[in-house]
């Protein structure tokens, strides 16, 4: 099942990368060849393999509800690329400008 | 020993005249960074680190001066250097995971595996280089330029935990933390001629390492000796409980130097399950690694098939003569599935990957790129600016494995594949094998630059990445050369049973003696 | 009317936040309203390298709130990542639960709705998931600030059956979920403070046509009456276009309060494509069947069983039981105080009367009023055997309310207690024949309807201190 150039662009919407141009195209074949070498496993009998993949034994651990987060040093600002009165601040989504919400 | 002798020193040897007062711990420090700048480690030569600090690592080294005159116990890794793979959370030092999306960002908190190491008086002299986000097998992927192999600076040293493997192979620090998910300290361990260690799923807590597939990914250790390798891996292992996937089975000892200790599986009944109706390896002879008596070692002909490299194949028939003489029993077996790793563990690592690497946003840390176009366009501008081409590459394919009418056929298949493989090594263990023997690579390190092909750089995991998929213990040991390039073997056990890794991995070690470095 | 024509088909997605100290999966704080960023960690700010690890007490919560809203739990369930981009999600993706569930197949009886007969609505599912942070977009113009504070907070999502046919049946439907779930004591179930959230699907269809139609998603309702609202809103939209012609497009829509209209969400940006698939991170959650059947026994009573027992066992009616059992501290007071009193219709009385005004006026929870209800029990004592007037005891109420001192100190204090005392009263009653000869003399020859008149003169003289039954047997036998 070769990739299209139409689901690179898809994927890379949803995986916010911003692919475009001629990288769009190489990536098409890129993927399809990668993807060729996976082929393989369609004809591997799997109907009998549980669903679950189990990674250890039991159930995840849990924490009582209670307690101290975990350690972090220094303040958000010193990672933060925009911080301003304690939030964080991002642009603003494009839907959010013409949407009648903004500059209250 | 004196510290003129560091470069051949074991961590142990350096703890232990650090706590009878032979040696300083900024001696020893001072040392690491004095062989480091006489080789080369930095950007313009070998390219081995990303950050270091001397003057803060020898002031850290300083500080413990008062609690050696006061006899207080410093602990089994006391002034002793390691360097540390750039993806696992360090206080004090970047952590930037080879990648400009999080270039200079330093962590506000610290991995479970480095306090340990620290609480044990290990002293961090650097974070070294890799494969942007641990994708790659030659930490060619580093937005900051390769590491060059110390052994032959045209080559690579393998990857993506490269750097730590250089930093070892070269004496810098006698061990070294990295991190795997498929095959990412033994391939770069076998490249560079050190021990490299893959622990079981579960048993080295991965709070701090920077996720790229998580049910693959665990951090592993480097040493120049087993020994080396064994004692760091005893340092970091054990139950956290900041990790969910973190196992509470009991940590064994792994030392050599105490083997002739009661057999430690013994003390936790769910290990002995865990063992699924193998026999233990009896009880290790005093005083130590000489025999091998009575355990079986399984060679799966998968792992040699037609097409492997005559040399790789003399060495590992060489290394398993070894174990012979030493009074192992060597069985051909199978592993029937596989030859299917590969594509499983390319659908599921990117799979994984495309969701770990989703928080790198420009919203909390790291890069952001504005170009005041609203915030879906900060985002595309900031990944797309922030990762290099094999992230990029390995996040569209996840995102196209896991997405809407694929999801079935690629994703859901390869975990069920995953399964069968993992059934091929309980089963061979359930057969009364007691440890596999495999070559860590189909080649010795190639050129900078060799390899362009994306699915042809994914087979030198051809050997390594079962181990992942199927959660067992597995490390690489040097077993010859080949044209003065390093050749690893690898030892694979069942599950927690890195004791039985590390015995047959001494025995190893010291019955090849000189050849393993021929 | 064209929408007579079409029927609505309505199916309600609920988002409650678990009633736990800190979040889902970190140590952080799950409190509302600290400063910004504050109750954050490396966890809930996605650090690179942090992990999670589930919280015990949101994990008994859910159980607690699947088991009384009768779904059978899985003994095993799988968190799965839900991927997307938003910048208060700072992982890139929730943590959630999707192929395997805590819980399914449960169901929500709603009471006499208004066709008079009783409403079962189906419960799809429930299951876990954390909550996101805040965006707020109206602060500062062209930018939206972040705050994390609510991010991992742990929530339950509860989804319905397409079952609801009115949007008065909806209302209907999350009165009573609201009030269970009050019951099982699993959240504070408040709209205004964003601890319960929903979400409509809604789609028509001609009445008896079997096949769904195209559904649409609204979303952005902040009171159960603007969920109505947004219903009828949506519905009357739907019909329109289909009379039109036209077709109805799958979307998610945005109620607008102000303008009462829904209009279509412009966040959609890029499709959904959610890449569900189970969370590395975490090990399958694993219930032990013992414990869940100890989570069924313990469990609270429900407002149903609880209604129909106060009921019978305090001889109320259909309409004073609903008032008592509206929310569940309500229904505790009253049953305290009317064990206490063995007296449920003057219990019911002073619980439905005095004390809703006192808390109404001084806006308390009831959880925390000053009269509790043993206090309450002995005022109602001190009226049945006489020792006060029922008008005086209003009084004591009072200050009771004002002061928590017990009812006999401030009627004793307040000189309140009824004489009952022949002597004394017989005063009073001599001096007010004397104070009003007419009426007096009227009454004496035979005017027996002077009688309540004489008695009220006799009250106000002894300040409402005596007691009324002997003021009226002696009139009687002076004018006998
Ligand atoms: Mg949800
Ligand atoms: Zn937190």
């Amino acid at each position: 099942m070769p990739v299209t150039r139409q689901d690179v662009l898809h994927i890379s919407e949803l995986a916010r990368l911003g692919v475009e141009g001629a990288r769009a195209d190489e990536l098409t074949k890129e993927l399809t060849a990668i993807l060729s070498h996976m082929e393989v496993l369609s004809q591997v009998d799997t109907a009998t393999v549980p669903t679950t993949a189990e990674l250890g034994a039991g159930g995840t651990p849990l924490r009582p509800d209670v307690g101290v987060p975990p350690l972090m040093s220094g303040t958000l600002g010193s990672i933060a690329p925009a911080m301003r009165d304690g939030f964080f601040i991002v642009p603003r989504l494009a839907s959010h400008e013409d949407s009648g919400e903004s500059g209250a | 020993m004196s510290v003129n002798d560091y470069t051949r020193l074991g961590a142990a040897q350096i703890a232990s005249s650090v706590r009878a007062g032979e040696a300083s711990p900024a001696d020893m420090i001072g040392a690491s960074f004095k062989r480091a700048a006489e080789i080369g480690a930095g950007p313009d030569e070998l390219n081995i680190f990303l950050h270091s600090d001397e003057k803060a690592s020898i002031e850290e080294a300083e500080q413990m001066r008062p609690r050696i005159q006061n006899a207080t116990d410093l602990g089994v890794l006391a002034g002793v250097p390691v360097a540390i793979k750039d993806n696992i959370a360090s206080l004090g030092l970047p952590t930037t995971c080879g990648s400009k999306v999080l270039r200079g960002y330093v962590s506000p908190f610290e991995a479970t595996a480095i306090a340990r190491l620290r609480a044990n008086g290990a002293i961090i002299v650097a974070k070294t280089n890799m494969d942007e986000f641990a994708m790659g097998s030659s930490t060619e992927n580093s937005a900051f330029g390769p590491t060059r192999n110390p052994l032959d600076v045209r080559r690579v040293p393998g990857g993506s935990s490269g750097g730590s493997a250089a930093a070892v192979a070269a004496g810098i620090t006698p061990i070294a933390l990295g991190s795997e998910t498929g095959g990412s300290v033994r391939q770069p361990a076998a490249f560079c001629g050190v021990v490299g260690v893959k622990p079981t799923y579960g048993r080295v807590s991965r709070y701090g390492l920077v996720a790229f597939a998580s049910s693959l990914d665990q951090i592993g250790v480097l040493g120049r000796t087993v020994d080396d390798a064994a004692l760091a891996l005893e340092t970091i292992a054990g139950f956290d409980a900041m990790d969910s996937t973190s196992s509470d089975a009991d940590v064994p000892i792994y030392r050599l130097a105490s083997l002739g200790k009661p057999a430690p599986e013994a003390r936790n009944p769910d290990a002995q399950a865990m063992r699924i109706g193998r026999s233990p390896i009896p009880p290790p002879p005093l005083p130590g690694p000489t025999t091998l008596e009575g355990v079986v070692i399984g060679r799966p002909k998968e792992y040699f098939p037609e097409s492997l490299d005559p040399d790789i194949r003399h060495r590992c028939d060489r290394a398993l003569d070894r174990l012979r003489s030493m009074g192992a029993t060597v069985r051909d077996i199978s592993l029937p599935r596989s030859p299917l790793a590969i594509p499983v563990y390319y659908i599921l690592a990117p799979a994984e990957a495309s969701s770990n690497l989703a928080r790198f946003d420009g919203v909390r840390y790291g890069l952001r790129v504005d170009p005041g176009k609203g915030l879906k366009a900060m985002y595309e501008a900031t990944r797309s600016e922030g990762f290099g081409p094999e992230v990029t590459r390995r996040i569209l394919l996840g995102t196209y494995v896991l997405s809407a009418g694929y999801y079935d056929a690629y994703y859901k298949k390869a975990q069920a594949v995953r399964t069968l493989i993992a059934d091929d090594f309980r089963a061979v263990f359930a057969s009364g094998v007691h440890a596999i023997f495999t070559p860590t690579t189909p080649t010795t390190a190639f050129p900078i630059g060799a390899i362009s092909d994306p699915y042809e750089m994914y087979l030198n995991d051809i050997f390594t990445v079962t181990a992942n998929l199927a959660g067992v213990p597995a490390m690489s040991v040097p077993i010859g050369r080949i044209r003065r390039l390093p050749v690893g073997g690898q030892i694979i056990t069942a599950h927690f049973d890195e004791y039985a890794m590390f015995r047959v991995a001494y025995a190893l070690e010291a019955g090849l003696g000189a050849e393993a470095h021929q | 009317m064209t929408q007579s024509r079409y029927e609505m088909v309505v199916g309600l997605e609920v988002h409650v936040q678990l009633k736990t100290r800190t979040k889902a999966f970190c140590g952080c704080s799950a409190d509302f309203g600290a400063p910004p960023n504050t109750n954050v960690c490396p966890v809930c700010l996605a650090l690179p390298g942090a992990l999670p690890v589930l919280n015990e007490h949101a994990v008994e919560l859910a159980v607690r709130a699947a088991v009384g809203l009768g779904c059978r739990i899985d003994p095993v369930s799988i968190f799965a990542r839900k991927n997307y981009f938003y910048p208060d999600l700072p992982k890139g993706y929730q943590i959630s639960q999707f192929d395997q569930p805590l819980a399914v197949g449960g169901s929500v009886v709603v009471e006499r709705s208004e066709k008079g007969t009783d409403l079962r609505i189906g419960i799809t599912r429930l299951h876990m998931e954390e909550d996101a942070g805040k965006s707020i977009h109206d602060r500062y113009p062209g930018e939206t600030a972040i705050d994390l504070n609510r991010a991992g907070v742990p929530l339950i999502e509860i989804v319905s059956e397409p079952d609801i046919r009115t949007s008065a049946g909806a209302g209907a439907y999350l009165r009573t979920l609201k009030q269970i779930l009050q019951y099982l004591d699993v959240s504070d179930v408040s709209m205004e403070e964003g601890s319960l959230r929903v979400d409509a699907n809604i789609s028509v269809r001609p009445p008896g046509q079997g096949k769904l139609g195209t559904k649409t998603e609204v979303k952005n309702m902040n009171s159960f009456s603007a969920v109505e609202k947004a219903l009828e809103a949506e519905f009357a939209r739907q019909c329109e276009l289909l009379d039109s012609g036209g077709n109805v497009e799958q979307q998610t829509l945005l109620w607008d309060g102000a303008k009462e209209t829904v209009r279509p969400s412009r966040t959609k940006e890029g499709s959904h494509d959610y890449r569900y698939f189970p969370e590395p991170d975490l090990r399958p959650l694993v219930l032990d069947s013992k414990w869940v059947e100890h989570t069924r026994k313990d469990l609270p009573e429900l407002p149903t069983a609880k209604k129909t027992r106060l009921a019978t066992e305090y001889e109320l009616s259909v309409v004073e039981v609903e008032q008592l059992t509206a929310n569940p501290a309500l229904a505790e007071y009253f049953e305290a105080a009317a064990r206490a009193s063995s007296d449920g219709k003057a219990a019911y009385n002073w619980v439905m009367g005095e004390v809703q005004v006192a808390l109404r006026s001084s806006a308390e929870d009831i959880g925390h009023f000053r009269v509790r209800p043993a206090d309450l029990a002995q005022l109602i004592t001190l009226v049945r055997d006489g020792t006060i007037s029922h008008t005086a005891a209003k009084r004591v109420f009072a200050q009771m309310a004002e002061t928590g001192k017990p009812a006999a100190q401030i009627a004793a204090d307040e000189g309140l207690v009824q004489v009952g005392d022949e002597g004394a009263i017989a005063t009073w009653v001599d001096e007010v024949l004397d104070e009003h000869p007419e009426e007096a003399a009227r009454y004496l020859a035979g005017e027996k309807k002077l009688q309540g008149v004489l008695v009220g003169f006799v009250m106000k003289k002894s300040k409402g201190r005596a007691d009324p039954r002997r003021v009226n047997q002696l009139l009687s036998s002076r004018g006998g």
